[in-house]
């Protein structure tokens, strides 16, 4: 990580829920345009870490930062607004509107016209809602769902759903994205794609920190890899280094992963 | 000195009669997720049929109280089968515009069949207060105050020594798996609105003769539920009963110490205050249901 | 295609006065209409950020009684002994002023209520309408409480050059309520297909996943609170001036609830649905008055609610328009085509 410049820094990050400790002593940053996993059994503390970065949640010590800026004390949108976006484990899509208006809904911030600009029609406000439609059809290519951009979010397969997912993050304009296990409940071709599309916003400059459990992705996808086990770090390293650490795989990887 | 203790028995007689129609409404909320609006309805109910009982039947006035206890129950029963039970697995709007419906076409029934001029029960009590002091209290309050009380003791054992209390108790923290445990959750639900509402009818039946019996009187009687209901947290039978009491004395000192103009809107300010500074009730989550 | 059903239907309701004479029945469409000016209101935010809001009639009460004392002037004592004089204003000018009050009170019940959700949220939005009421019914000195507001004017226009017009007749206020119930309409369709409206229905969606691609919760709602509040206030001036007589039972919870039936049985979400729904509740007590004694009706009007809630859930309108839609659902490959289409026509 030495040349890169830092993104994400996470220092002494400490949370407690009443007598339980959720995570402890948590250090770890992410580099400007990294692929970077957090990794660990269940209940290791991988939600909480990412709740923390997200502003879900507020550490009982130590700071984060983005970019230089203490995230502690601000909220969700304000986080956004520094480029740091997540996705959701579950609840990836706005059901009952079409994929192209889930896109114009997850444009919002790039679709600024006054109030009165917009309820009268004026000519800006027209010109900036055909630039968000524009940008709309922009994204889903990115992900590669024109076949549904007009059908309910909601009527689309799991992968698919977090595709939309992803392009909901994306249409922010982030600097960094936060994946929530993005591919669980995905096949392995979708899953391949969705390695793909990682690799692809990665070499358009956006960093990445993937929460995630599928091992074997986690693998061919990330530059580095933070394992947690009992909310503490037990290894940090390239996917080489993870493979053959002795204590991840004691702890987490098991006998059977050593030979994958 | 004696005035402030003579609005603090009055508030001891009034609370006991909020607290009764808290706990109905506290129950219903908690365990079927369902804002229910004909628990005022049903409060008149209880009221109509203390004065069926005593004027119309001829009957004895202290028969009344139990029956107005039973046919709540059934009529509740019937509401619960009848509207709630198909639209299980809706969402919380729904029920809530479906009650509003009931609440709207019993209230108009009741005005019907009643008319809208008010009516008198007569007691068996004397008219000269009892007076202890520097305090007097009606002999109708106190026994009033009793057989709330009796009634909320009943209630509590109910939910925390019956079979019946336990799966209820089990369905308010979690129905899927209360069911997966062979819990009968469609029993449950009809039981729950059924002693929710005989509760309100009680507390109809027990308030309608120390005021007067008219077919709005459900309405204040259900705003005055919710603000308990939110005072003591979703589903908090102790709470309800405490937060009774607590809008019974907030009622008491607003209407003697500012304007009696301004009583019943004192049940009001307390839902917006409490809902603004502490949305989770008064008392705390692990206190909830027994 | 949209903008000619609405132009014709605009048309079709201008046309009704030509046709119909019968002062009773105008009668009912000029308060049928001022109702479906408020429930429209009521819709944006019940069907576009889908929270239930059960003490919309203050914000209509609020407008009458603003509108009603701007243009009948009053003499209030302050505590401190302040007293605050008003004197008469025209009704236009209370008219204004209703949407602007109106929509405050919006603002400020909307930062505090929307604190919380579900059921909380409507249980502190129906107390609010109690306490206003409250308040109407005992501050004697400025509402006459349940004496009522007498003799209040009737709406006037003030044209430059024609002098004032005041508007005493049936014809003329239908007039008025169709230009405002227009107006209402053509704002809260513009707002909703705005991305102002995108960001209600995200929203209303899934509030987690708005917040997170940066939708300013507070904001959005608040911003539809405000003019859900305003478009409120300005019925109720026009009710106020058009009965010409107010009391706290204006406040009363029935008049939010008629709002709401509206809503429901046309649609949430569909401002056509509310005009339908507001025509068929306006104007089923002229149809069953003859038959029916008014606790009947009541009764009638509670189970129709329950009715409709049982058999048409989502509303006539959206039930009926995917009756319609369903034959040619699209496809996938439709849909691709329809995108290859769509994204010619930007690239254009």
């Amino acid at each position: 990580m030495g040349s890169l410049a830092t993104a994400l820094k996470v220092e002494q990050v400490a949370v407690r829920f009443g007598g339980l400790v959720a995570l402890s002593d948590l250090n770890f940053s992410v580099g400007e345009g990294e692929i970077v996993s957090l990794i660990g059994p269940n209940g290791a503390g991988k939600t909480t870490a990412f709740n923390i970065m997200t502003g879900f949640l507020q550490p009982t010590h130590g700071t984060v930062s983005y970019r230089g800026i203490t995230l502690n004390g601000l909220k969700p949108p304000e986080i956004a607004d520094l480029g740091l976006i997540r996705t959701f484990q579950r609840t990836s899509v706005f059901p009952n509107d079409t994929v192209f208006d889930n896109l114009l809904i997850g444009l919002h911030r790039q679709g600024r016209t006054g109030l009165l600009e917009a309820i009268l029609g004026l000519p800006r406000a027209r010109q900036s809602d055909r630039r968000l439609r524009q940008r709309a059809g922009e994204l889903i290519e990115w992900v590669g769902l024109q076949r549904r951009a007009y059908d309910p979010a909601g009527s689309l397969s799991y992968g698919e759903q977090r595709l939309v997912g992803v392009a909901l993050a994306l249409a922010a304009e982030p600097s960094m994205l936060l994946l929530d296990e993005p591919v669980s409940g995905m096949n392995a071709s979708e899953t391949f794609t969705f390695v793909q599309l990682i690799r692809n916003i990665r070499d358009r400059g956006v960093s990445i920190l993937l929460v995630e459990h599928d091992m074997p992705m986690v693998m061919s996808v990330s530059d580095r890899i933070v394992v947690l086990n009992y909310g503490r770090i037990i290894a940090e390293g390239t996917p080489d280094v993870i493979r053959n650490d002795p204590a991840v795989i004691e702890a987490y990887l098991g006998q059977g992963a050593v030979h994958a | 000195m004696s005035e402030f203790l003579q609005h603090l028995v009055n508030t001891l007689v009034l609370g006991g009669t909020y607290a009764l129609l808290g706990i109905g409404l506290t129950l219903i909320f908690g365990i079927m997720n369902v804002v229910n609006f004909t628990h005022g309805v049903l409060y008149t109910f209880g009221a109509y049929v203390m004065f069926i009982v005593v004027h119309q039947l001829g009957l004895n006035f202290f028969l009344a109280l139990p029956v107005a206890v039973v046919a709540g129950w059934i009529l509740g029963a019937v509401i619960e089968l009848t509207l709630l039970r198909p639209l299980r697995g809706s969402d919380i709007d729904t029920t809530m515009l479906v009650m509003i419906g009931a609440w709207i076409a019993m209230q108009s029934g009741a005005l019907w069949i009643w008319g809208g001029v008010a009516k008198s029960v007569a007691t068996p009590f004397p008219e000269a207060p009892l007076v202890l002091g520097p305090v007097s209290v009606s002999w109708l309050r106190l026994f009033v105050l009793a057989a709330a009380g009796l009634l909320i003791v009943v209630t509590y054992l109910l939910i925390n020594r019956t079979r019946l209390g336990c799966a209820m108790r089990a369905t308010f923290q979690d129905e899927d798996t209360a069911s997966l445990m062979g819990v009968n959750v469609d029993l449950i639900y009809t039981s729950t609105f059924a002693i929710g509402s005989s509760l309100a009818a009680a507390a109809g039946a027990l308030l309608g003769p120390v005021y007067v019996i008219s077919p709005q009187m459900g309405d204040l009687a259900a705003v005055k539920a919710f603000a308990i209901v939110i005072l003591g947290g979703l589903g908090n039978i102790t709470g309800a009963v405490i937060g009774g009491f607590i809008l019974a004395l907030a009622e008491e000192l607003g209407a003697g110490y500012v304007s009696s103009g301004y009583r019943d809107a004192m049940g009001f300010l307390i839902i917006i205050a409490v809902l603004i500074f502490k949305p989770t009730g008064l008392f705390a989550r692990s206190e909830r249901i027994g | 295609m949209r903008s000619v059903v609405t132009i014709l239907t605009i048309a079709a309701f201008a046309s009704v006065p030509l046709w119909l004479r019968d002062p009773y029945l105008m009668n009912a469409l000029i308060t049928t209409g001022i109702f479906i000016i408020a429930a429209m209101s009521l819709n944006l935010l019940l069907g576009f950020t889908g929270q239930l809001s059960l003490g919309h009639v203050a914000f209509f009460g609020i407008g009458a009684y603003v509108s009603a004392l701007t243009s009948l002037g009053f003499d209030v004592g302050l505590p401190g002994g302040f007293r605050v004089v008003h004197d008469p204003w025209p009704p236009f000018a209370g008219f204004v002023l209703a949407i602007i009050i109106s929509g405050l009170c919006g603002y400020f019940v909307g930062r505090l209520s929307f604190r919380v959700r579900g059921a909380y949220f409507v249980i502190v939005t129906i107390s609010f309408a109690e306490v206003v009421r409250l308040v109407a019914l005992n501050w004697v000195e400025l509402t006459q409480g349940p004496l009522a507001l007498t003799n209040i004017p009737p709406m006037a226009l003030s044209l430059p050059g024609f002098g004032e017009l005041a508007l005493h007749t049936k014809l003329q206020n239908y007039y008025l309520v169709l230009v405002v119930a227009v107006a209402a309409y053509l704002l809260i369709t513009r707002l909703v297909r705005s991305h102002f409206g995108r960001a209600m229905r995200g929203l209303m969606a899934n509030e987690t996943l708005a917040v997170s691609v940066g939708i300013d919760v507070t904001k959005t709602l608040t911003l539809a609170a405000v003019i859900s509040a305003g478009i409120a206030g300005a019925a109720g001036s026009l009710y106020a001036h058009y009965i010409r007589i107010i009391d706290p039972e204006v406040f009363a919870f029935i008049n939010t609830v008629t709002m709401v039936i509206m809503v429901i049985t046309g649609g949430k979400g569909s401002l056509a649905g509310t005009i339908i729904g507001g025509l068929v509740f306006g104007l089923m007590p002229i149809v069953l008055r003859p038959i029916m004694a008014p606790e009947a009706q009541w009764i009638a009007y509670g189970g129709v609610l329950i009715a409709i809630l049982f058999v048409l859930p989502r509303g006539i309108v959206p039930s009926l328009t995917q009756r319609l839609s369903r034959p040619h659902g699209k496809t996938a490959a439709v849909g691709r085509v329809a995108f290859a289409e769509h994204s010619a026509k930007e690239h254009a």
